[in-house]
């Protein structure tokens, strides 16, 4: 599940990630929600917060103002 | 305690051992950077094969992926290794399954620099000096090594046998019992022997269980059946 194709833009994996973070979520409920192993959710987290695109809030991660305004770019291309 | 060797340089004298914590690590697979701790909360084979575009590792990866899915059944997951570069991975998989028809569904370190061949102690330089033997781990959900299974370049490995060790150590985890030699699923388990006289005495008379000593008692576990 990598996140950042080589010229910047995300990819699908990860938007189907950071649209399921409107809201607090933990690794878990993201690996049932998209029926992807936890493994490959844990990696994708991590580099999505990296980038700074997510943050941890309560037990889960949450889409930030960065993520939100690459997530809205990405769906008007 | 460290030793010098030609192939990792200062290298733990003992590899990884059974019942101790597997070695974290970070790596490059072909499902991208992983972390031995992303497997954490579900049992993992960590497996390292010689090399790929090699015969007997293509017919291994093939087994080992037929097996997947049954493993996902039983919670656990599969992680390869071997000294190759992504793209050699990422090429020999595509060729595997345009060729022979089987995906490739399981993440490959490519462990060009050997960290982590070395740090699970998976060269043999009896076996090969550049490549890693045949090692295979399993781990459970703590990340604690359960077992390990070694075996030369030259043979292919068993993957009923490793479906069959997951599933009695799974049992073990569940049960608080031991599997004898060639246990299947469905075949009696074995009590631990007991530790005092006082037990030993007792366990004479327990009727749940089918002793023929003191220290050698089975019995057939009941699984309970799903409503």
């Amino acid at each position: 599940m990598a996140c950042v194709n080589p010229d910047g833009t995300l990819t699908e994996a990860a938007r189907s990630l950071l649209k399921q973070l409107q809201v607090s979520r933990s690794p878990k409920e993201l690996s049932d929600a998209l029926s992807a192993p936890l493994f490959k959710v844990r990696s994708s987290l991590r580099k999505l917060a990296e980038a700074e695109l997510i943050k941890q809030e309560d037990e889960g991660w949450v889409i930030t103002e960065k993520g939100q305004k690459v997530l809205n770019e990405t769906e008007t291309d | 305690m460290y030793k010098e060797s030609e192939q990792c340089g200062p290298a733990p004298i003992v590899g990884p051992r059974i019942g101790e914590p597997a070695p974290q690590f970070e790596a490059v697979t072909t499902m991208g950077t992983l972390k031995l701790s992303d497997f954490k909360d579900s049992w993992l084979i960590l497996f390292s094969h010689p090399a790929d575009f090699t015969p007997v590792c293509t017919t291994e990866f093939m087994a080992f992926a037929e097996m997947h899915d049954q493993l996902r059944e039983m919670n656990c997951e599969l992680l390869g290794l071997s000294i190759d570069s992504v793209y050699s991975h990422i090429a020999w998989a595509r060729t595997i399954e345009t060729v022979f028809g089987q995906k490739i569904s399981f993440p490959i370190i490519a462990d060009l620099n050997k960290d982590v061949a070395c740090l699970y102690g998976m060269i043999m330089p009896g076996d090969s000096k550049t490549e890693t033997s045949r090692c295979l781990y399993v781990i459970d959900p703590k990340q604690i090594i359960r077992a390990m299974i070694y075996y030369p370049l030259s043979t292919g490995r068993n993957t009923d046998e490793i479906i069959r060790l997951l599933q009695a150590l799974q049992t073990t985890d569940k049960h608080g019992v031991a599997t004898p030699a060639n246990w299947r699923p469905g075949d009696k388990v074995i009590i631990p022997p007991a530790v005092t006289q006082d037990m030993a005495e007792e366990r004479m008379k327990e009727e749940a269980i089918e002793c023929r000593d003191w220290f050698f008692c089975m019995k057939k576990i009941e699984e309970q059946k799903e409503e």
